[in-house]
């Protein structure tokens, strides 16, 4: 059950800002200011306008944490206080999951810079440096930092699988709730990693948009003239709550994770198979597990990366999955506005799901003029619409071949 | 500047993208679709990287087509340098 | 519930490449620790690792993966290998989506990484490799090994620290009772290169002593730390009916039982966690303290870790109630590998009814708290063994391992 939520993302920090930004139709996609990207071909991105500061943390705090711990701390304080579990939980019955695709790599790329005299020296120098050099090699010193938070000390880690992290964490962090390891979990995904490196990477397999020009409509999924995704950053994090324990104390819920699938698709690094199967399967064994039909779908939270090969392939995997009833499912992809912030987006993408049940509205694909003829279903173009969802598919699909799908659905949904 | 020719694009695509055991790169190769000679799309983005940087061109992403040949892709590397000349 | 099976093993150790020259490395008390030879360590405080030796990766690896893995991945692909073909699975002969991956990771590809910025920094951003998007995640050894073999099930990746190798094989054996029979499962590492061990060596445990018999001691009143080592194992882990059916007949043994818990916020003053793992591990096993015939301790190397952890079994085993070893002290730690060697080195000793040494302890320090089987191998009626991990931070985990009568 899902009982708190907070949000870190383009556009506004919190989940209500967040929420008016998807509903509104807005991007939050711009050229990169976070650092001087004018060498790179691809120079947009969607940036958090995050001010640690008056976000609440310590000067000690913004010292020692990377941009993506920073992130999960302060959207996990909103989610905690949303839910009101604070206070209300046994710690050995509290857990913590955390997704990442980069964890700590702005503060790794910048350290490494200092060590190396600007990549003049392989043999880096012990000299200088940060003293918290060990927190960013190792992400898993984010779910530390949230452990200590939440005063969890069940089970904690971190779950890593490029950007398909978001579903996978809270995948994972549902099973452990069912399996009785936990009664809580506060869980979801964090990245920040706008940074030269990050650039550099997607720059050399021409996976980013090059369109500089009109950054605010770079990202383009199912457009015709889509080329590539806009980077993003940012983080959700949900708390989570075994049924009963969020009925003893009265608390709101907003949602239900009612199955969870991933497969692989041992194709590629980065390429998909063009059939959509792996993809396809992890829907249907995520339905299969939430025990809902495909026709109980009321609205898919797309991958929607802007790449030609993801937008054919998800298509794909909704037609083989859903059958007929893909072609009225709305679908929509959220990273039309705020970016594709990699491991964080589908956590991000989980929120809005469980947003779009609570307020009965399903959020729109920005920049949608011209579908590609290839991609033939209702992608919800420019303007959202005001439709009740009992079941929401949210997917995603990723490096390293990981292809899995998130079924949420109403509270009493399950029940009846 | 020397002509980019199919033994240039041998020794790159074996240095930064390594060679398939089962494939031989020595015989007629022009027109082998680069599927065919064992290499995906990223091993053809590393490819072209290299050739880009070296000889200081850019091309197109159609020109990095894993279903395309030896000879297509060269074609595009030598108009690509005239140009740049 | 039912308990998965473990039915292959895959191991790359700085003692051995390949398990039985690992395991017979191991029972001769045979270490693999001395000066780092990857690169020039003078001017970092500590200069000892455990470095898996002698391995060309040409002879292991097909051309077209080197240039796109870092030297971890590269290790991590051999292991797999070896597992598969240690279970006789042939993976084309399986059905769709019957076998998946669960990798530890640590860092990702931390020199493939270090290359990468480098070029990035002296020379600019078209000279980064179209391969690092990848070879520096996290999850990259799942995904190689996935493609490498065609395991297109449900897959994944953990990060905790050096608890990942036992937490990862515990999330394999939850996707096998979700519906994915077979699952290659558990962690290979390294980070020896010198912008990895600048970070490793920031964690304040890394050990400074230059005498590679000395500098990883852990239990013994010299203790300094640790030796950071790379390598680790790679488990096949099976439902039984599934195995039942392939015709297995002589599984290592079944994972009976796992916990994971987290340490207090240092400083309040509340027990840490290690000993609420154990317990909740023999509890899902369905086992008393008395039921364990060995533990493989996580052996920190720092002394009041190593403190805590004789404590605790102390008090749960009683004092010296349990033999306890830590052949970790022939490879160093392997961040996130280390913890899946112990486990395979426990399953072998559940076959071969020896425990493998705990190696150069001289002069045991809480020798009244734990028996420590120290300098020689001890032969011993074994069923269940324990496997405890820690991850920097605060991890705790803990497994047991059964025989299969």
């Amino acid at each position: 059950m899902v009982t708190g939520i907070g949000v870190i993302a383009p556009g506004g920090i919190g989940t209500k800002q967040f929420w008016e930004l998807l509903c509104e139709g807005r991007t939050a996609t711009r050229t990169i200011s976070l650092f001087d990207a004018s060498e790179f071909r691809s120079r947009v991105a969607a940036e958090c306008d995050f001010d640690p500061g008056a976000s609440g943390l310590s000067q000690r705090e913004i010292r020692r944490w990377d941009r993506t711990t920073q992130f999960a701390v302060v959207a996990a304080k909103e989610a905690l206080e949303d839910s009101g579990v604070l206070g209300e939980m046994d710690p050995y019955r509290t857990g913590v999951m955390v997704g990442t695709a980069c964890g700590m790599t702005q503060s790794l790329d910048r350290e490494y810079a200092i060590v190396s005299d600007n990549g003049k020296k392989w043999h880096v120098d012990e000299a200088h440096g940060s003293p918290y050099l060990y927190d960013y090699f190792a992400p898993s010193s984010m779910a530390a930092e949230l452990a200590w938070l939440a005063e969890a000390q069940g089970p904690v880690g971190v779950i890593s699988t490029g950007c398909t992290s978001g579903i996978d964490v809270l995948g994972h962090a549902a099973d452990l709730i069912i399996d009785g390891a936990a009664d809580v979990m506060i869980s979801g995904a964090s990245d920040a990693a706008i940074s030269p490196i990050t650039v550099a990477c997607f720059d050399a397999i021409r996976a980013t948009t090059p369109r500089n020009d009109d950054p605010a409509t770079a990202s383009r999924p199912f457009d015709r003239t889509r080329n590539g995704f806009a980077l993003g950053e940012g983080s959700a994090i949900l708390v989570l709550e075994e049924y009963q324990h969020a009925r003893r104390r009265g608390a709101r819920v907003y949602a239900e994770i009612a199955g969870h699938a991933t497969r692989a698709n041992a194709f590629s690094m980065t390429g998909l198979r063009p059939d959509g199967r792996e993809l396809a399967e992890a829907i249907t064994v995520a339905l299969d597990r939430a025990e809902a039909n495909p026709a109980d779908v009321g609205y898919v939270n797309a991958h929607g990366s802007s790449t030609k090969q993801n937008d054919l392939h998800e298509t794909m995997a909704y037609k083989r999955s859903l059958g007929e009833h893909a072609y009225r499912t709305p679908i929509s992809s959220i990273k039309s506005m705020i970016g594709h912030s990699l491991g964080a987006i589908c956590a991000l993408e989980v929120a809005a799901s469980v947003l779009a049940i609570e307020h009965a509205v399903i959020p729109p694909t920005a920049n949608l003029h011209e579908r590609d003829p290839e991609c033939d279903l209702d992608y919800v173009p420019l303007a959202a619409r005001e439709q009740a969802s009992d079941v929401v598919l949210s997917v995603a699909s990723g490096f390293g071949g990981f292809q899995s799908a998130i079924v949420l659905t109403t509270p009493d949904w399950t029940a009846r | 500047m020397a002509a980019f020719g199919v033994k240039e694009l041998v020794d790159v695509l074996r240095e930064s993208a390594g060679e398939d055991e089962d494939v031989s790169l020595e015989g007629d190769i022009l027109d082998v679709d680069f599927e065919s000679l064992g290499y995906d799309s990223l091993a053809l983005f590393n490819t072209v990287r290299w050739i880009e940087r070296d000889l200081g061109i850019t091309l197109s992403d159609e020109a990095i087509d894993v279903e395309g040949t030896p000879r297509a892709l060269l074609d595009e590397i030598n108009k690509a340098s005239t140009q740049s000349v | 519930m039912k308990t998965p099976l473990i039915t292959g093993l895959g191991t790359v150790s700085p003692n051995g490449l390949g398990t039985e020259a690992y395991w017979a490395a191991a029972l001769r008390g045979e270490s693999g620790i001395g000066p780092i030879t990857r690169f020039e360590p003078d001017g970092y405080p500590g200069r000892t690792g455990g470095e898996v030796k002698d391995f060309n990766p040409k002879e292991h690896l097909p051309s077209r993966l080197l240039p796109q893995t870092d030297h971890m991945t590269r290790l991590a692909l051999v292991a797999a290998e070896e597992a598969l073909a240690d279970a006789g699975i042939d993976p084309e002969e399986l059905p769709d989506f019957a076998m998946g991956v669960v990798t530890a990771a640590s860092a990702g590809g931390m020199e493939f990484g270090q290359r990468e910025m480098e070029a990035l920094w002296s020379k600019g951003g078209a000279y980064v490799s179209s391969y690092q998007a990848f070879a520096w995640f996290y999850p990259v050894n799942t995904g190689q090994i996935s493609i490498r073999h065609g395991l297109r099930g449900a897959s994944s990746a953990v990060v905790t620290e050096q608890a990942g190798g036992l937490d990862a094989v515990a999330k394999a054996r939850r996707h096998i009772r979700q519906g994915t029979p077979q699952m290659l499962a558990g962690g290979v590492d390294s980070a020896l290169c010198p912008w990895g061990w600048l970070c490793m060596s920031r964690s304040g445990r890394v050990s400074a002593v230059e005498n590679p018999s000395r500098a990883y001691v852990p239990f013994d009143i010299e203790a300094s730390g640790y030796v950071p080592g790379e390598g680790g194992a790679l488990l096949v882990l099976e439902d039984v009916e599934a195995a039942v059916r392939r015709g297995v007949d002589k599984p290592y043994g079944a994972v009976a039982g796992y916990a994971s818990t987290f340490d207090p916020r240092p400083g309040t003053g509340q027990e840490p966690g290690l000993r609420r793992a154990l317990e909740m591990a023999l509890e899902e096993a369905r086992i008393t303290a008395a039921d364990v015939d060995v533990v493989y301790a996580d052996a920190c190397g720092v002394p009041e870790l190593d403190r805590l952890e004789a404590e605790v079994l102390a008090g749960v085993f009683g004092p010296r109630g349990v033999p306890v070893t830590a052949p970790k002290t022939m490879t160093g730690r392997l961040l996130a590998g280390g913890a899946s060697l112990d486990l395979a080195t426990a399953l072998l000793s559940l076959r071969d009814q020896v425990v493998p040494p705990t190696v150069n302890i001289s002069r045991p320090a809480h020798g009244e708290l734990i028996d420590l089987v120290a300098g020689e191998p001890r032969e011993a009626r074994l069923t269940n063994a324990l496997v405890l991990a820690r991850g920097y931070g605060g991890f705790n985990s803990a497994m047991v391992v059964r025989r299969e009568a």
